[in-house]
């Protein structure tokens, strides 16, 4: 028989069906799982599901097991929204919501259990909002049912540990007055630009500005409050930063126009007041692009489970939450569940998947008595083990008290437009000072005109204006090329990078593909058959990598096939014997231990060989890091042994360091010096190890093959795929200092313009409310039109 | 000339009860999720064959 199923998908998940094949309802399935589901949605007459997107599904995971612990009051209420007899209402992430077809599937969910009122789906957050009645239906079977149609709930210790989320919508409110303010005032002032004598436009002047002082004050004392603050801080902190001269612009214009309309002096310059302030927050809002289905805040919290299974006797299993866990208590950690704790493993086979921790995603073996850490992932079977210690004082989770996770990183570094505006706000008030000197001598009356309309119109609002909407619009475009930025000073911090450090595993490797050499004594066609048909059925994660290498054959049905769990497959066909698995279990002693994994075979009890598994490099590595070595130092810490040295050696630039066996805190410890000494480093790493030093460095940058599952703290998010365009990034974050700079040059142009208009006593309302937003406008459009062309050279 | 007082006092009504609904929508999450609305309205209600309807047609072949 030939093998042609591998090009059929199943039609609940897009899988391809390489190993099980179902056919039900004149549709194929991949597995159960995913017909069960089907049968699920078919019977309520929910099949629009796959109308709407093709293949939209996931595998259903059904462990019941596992979510235990809703059951427990004390748990349940941290996680509701809310509670009453009747009725409760909880939030829960799901991270499989990708398409419009989960959408209406979970907002259809009363159609499978009427129970449930109503229920909401925030697709950017991927979140669902369930409603339910509590006389029938608790949220464990809310998850359960979730769970077994292929939306399992991700719930973490994160949320338990957080209270209410506050929404912070402030800024909107404050765009929203000062448009408003802005719109009216503007409506209002209109009729006097003109200076006509006109009886009743003389008439109703008093009213008029009085009305447009009533709005201008929520402006001045709500919207800009923010501007007033931080200027405030900084001159405490003696720093002139841009928000000391805006402020110095907001309360001389408020101030002026007060005086000028009480006295009936003129109409002020409310118009240029409100629409100022209207700007400086609608650049403030551009800025704050958030990804809402990334966090870059994460810590251990976020990976580790509410709770898990404490063994109390024989007979009774209780769930704990899991910083109740005391030294000694015993816990069942069932397949797939995380460890909470360092322990001692008791019973049981372990086989463990630390990639959380280390980025590795080869599973690790231990025997009865070894030592478990925290933040490793069981994969077959259930275990017991002991704690040794509680949870934040194991290996993994002390990592966090380091003091660099309470450093904030933004408040630290001076930025390119504080910078400039140090020596512009000195400018600015000599020039202030020096014409009012000056038409004191000759024209005393002008003078304080002169005084207050030079610091009016150097309001530096284009230059305020120029970083916020070229890093906005730099943010999207990154984004767009799946890097996402945690917020617009790492493009800063991006441009002043001289250092770049690599994790090994994980992040330079590829998770996705291995690569394996074969030595011992060749195979002849009928064992690598038998090879081949033996892996297909086993799911341990290096059988399917195997599989995968190993060239296609026929299907053959095997006489015989078993698996023992963490040691390997056995299987025969035709008299034909095979052993796959660890040197002990095909008959071989390991005299000398491997530094690699590898997987041993031995065909009728005699010893064949083994394949040796290599980490594959991303695809470019070696070119990326021959464009780098010209402008940064390069350096990899792996916290893996020296195995794959030589190969780097080959691969890389002959100046790149290489440093192995680093733990998470030699990583902090080695950016740290080398900061001492000037560098200024971005760290590229993927697991909770290298957070200690992706919080140190400059720029912290997670590598994710998956960006919605995990990623530690960190400044940006980078999807692996677009690993080798690092260089491109870069450069463009360069540019995009460029672009500012050259803004700032044209913004000094329009306030060298409008203080020829002050200096000699001739600004009228009506030039600053037209110089005002024309600077702003044109250096809006000036930095967008410029950042998309960088934009366009990242293809 | 005095109706400027009335005008003028239903301009800035009218501007403040339009205020007054942008800032309601904000405070009730309107802001929050600016994507899913716009998917969700475009699911057609006929999507889900209901028992109903089923039986309306089996009804008719009798």
């Amino acid at each position: 028989m030939v093998e042609t199923s591998e090009n059929k998908t199943c039609y609940h998940c897009g899988n391809i069906c390489d190993t099980v094949e179902i056919n039900y309802d004149d549709k194929v399935f991949c597995c159960n799982g995913c017909k069960t589901v089907y049968e699920i949605f078919s019977e309520s007459n929910l099949t629009a599901y796959y109308d709407i997107e093709k293949s939209p599904g996931a595998r259903p995971k059904i462990n019941e097991a596992k979510f235990d612990f809703l059951k427990d009051a004390q748990i349940l209420e941290k996680l509701l929204e809310f509670n009453d007899e009747s009725m409760q209402i909880a939030t829960l992430y799901i991270p499989h919501i990708h398409c419009s077809s989960c959408i209406w599937i979970l907002e259809n969910l009363n159609k499978l259990n009427p129970e449930i009122t109503s229920s909401q789906v925030n697709f950017n957050k991927k979140t669902v909002r369930i409603t339910y009645q509590t006389q029938t239906t608790s949220l464990k079977d809310v998850v359960l049912l979730l769970s077994s149609i292929g939306y399992e709930p991700y719930i973490s210790l994160d949320d338990y540990s957080e209270g209410k989320k506050y929404i912070n919508r402030s800024i909107i409110y404050k765009l929203g007055i000062a448009g408003f303010a802005f719109g009216n005032v503007m409506f209002l002032s209109f009729p006097e630009y003109f200076e006509v004598d006109e009886f009743w436009l003389d008439q109703y002047k008093p009213l008029f500005r009085w009305l447009m002082f009533a709005f201008s004050l929520p402006v001045v004392f709500y919207a800009a409050q923010d501007y007033f603050i931080s200027a405030f801080k900084g001159l405490r902190a003696k720093i002139l930063n841009i928000d000391v001269p805006i402020t110095i612009g907001v309360l001389v214009l408020f101030i002026r126009s007060t005086i000028e309309i009480a006295f009936d002096i003129g109409q002020g310059f409310f118009d240029s007041l409100t629409g100022l302030v209207f700007f400086l927050l609608l650049g403030k809002f551009f800025q704050q692009k958030t990804y809402s289905f990334l966090s870059f805040e994460r810590d251990y919290k976020s990976y580790f489970p509410i709770a898990v299974t404490k063994i109390v006797s024989e007979t009774e299993e209780i769930p704990i939450q899991i910083y109740n866990i005391k030294k000694g208590d015993r816990l069942l950690i069932r397949n797939e569940e995380l460890i909470p704790v360092d322990g001692i493993l008791i019973k049981g086979q372990a086989e463990i998947d630390y990639s959380f921790v280390t980025g590795e995603s080869d599973t690790i073996n231990k025997k009865s008595g070894d030592k478990l850490f925290a933040g490793g992932k069981q994969t077959s079977g259930s275990i017991e083990m002991e704690a040794l210690k509680e949870v934040k004082q194991s290996y993994l989770t002390q990592l966090w008290s380091h003091d660099i996770f309470n450093k904030n990183k933004e408040e630290a570094f001076v930025n390119l437009t504080n910078n400039i505006s140090k020596h512009f706000t000195i400018a600015i008030l000599s020039i202030a000072f020096i014409s009012t000197a000056f038409w004191l001598y000759y024209d005393a009356s002008k003078a304080m005109n002169v005084f207050t309309a030079v610091l009016i119109i150097a309001c530096p609002c284009a230059l305020a204006l120029a970083a916020p909407f070229t890093f906005g619009n730099m943010l999207r475009i990154f984004g767009k090329h799946k890097l996402y930025l945690k917020n617009a000073s790492v493009i800063e911090q991006l441009a002043a990078i001289n250092t770049i450090i690599f994790d090994k595993t994980g992040t330079i490797t590829s998770n996705k593909k291995s690569t394996a050499t074969y030595d011992g004594i060749p195979l002849t066609a009928s064992e690598e058959r038998l090879l081949k048909n033996t892996l297909r059925g086993s799911n341990h994660p290096l059988s399917r990598t195997l599989y995968d290498i190993l060239k296609a054959n026929d299907i053959v049905t095997l006489d015989s096939f078993e698996e023992h769990i963490g040691q390997g497959v056995q299987a025969t066909l035709n008299k034909n014997d095979i052993k796959v698995g660890s040197a002990n279990f095909v008959g071989k002693k390991e005299l000398v231990k491997s530094l690699h994994t590898s997987v041993h075979i031995s065909s009728n009890n005699d010893y064949k060989g083994k394949y040796t598994f290599y980490n594959s490099y991303r695809t470019g590595l070696s070119k990326l890091f021959n464009q780098l070595k010209k402008h940064y130092d390069l350096a990899i810490l792996s916290g893996d042994n020296e195995g794959e040295l030589n190969n780097l050696k080959k691969l890389l630039p002959t100046k790149t360091k290489l440093l192995f066996n680093q733990k998470p805190e030699d990583k902090l410890e080695y950016i740290k010096y080398h900061q001492t000494e000037g560098a200024k480093v971005l760290m590229l790493g993927d697991g909770l190890n290298d957070s200690g030093a992706l919080a140190q460095s400059e720029v912290g940058i997670a590598l994710s093959e998956n960006i919605n599952i995990f990623s530690p703290a960190c400044d940006g998010i980078m999807d692996a795929s677009v690993f080798n365009k690092l260089e491109q990034f870069l450069i463009a974050s360069k540019m995009a200092i460029k672009i500012i700079k050259w803004s700032f040059l044209l913004s000094l142009l329009y306030n060298i313009i409008g203080l020829y208009f002050a200096i000699t006593g001739q600004l009228a309302p009506v030039i600053a409310a037209i110089l005002m937003p024309l600077s702003s406008i044109s250096i809006v459009v000036f930095t967008t039109v410029t950042s998309n062309w960088v934009g366009r050279k990242l293809v | 000339m005095s109706v400027i007082y009335i005008l003028l006092g239903v301009s800035v009504i009218v501007a403040l009860i339009f205020f007054a609904a942008f800032i309601f929508a904000v405070k009730n999450g309107q802001y929050d999720d600016s994507y899913t609305p716009s998917v969700r309205m475009l699911f057609e209600d006929e999507l889900i064959k209901d028992d109903k309807t089923d039986k309306t047609i089996l009804t008719k072949k009798e």
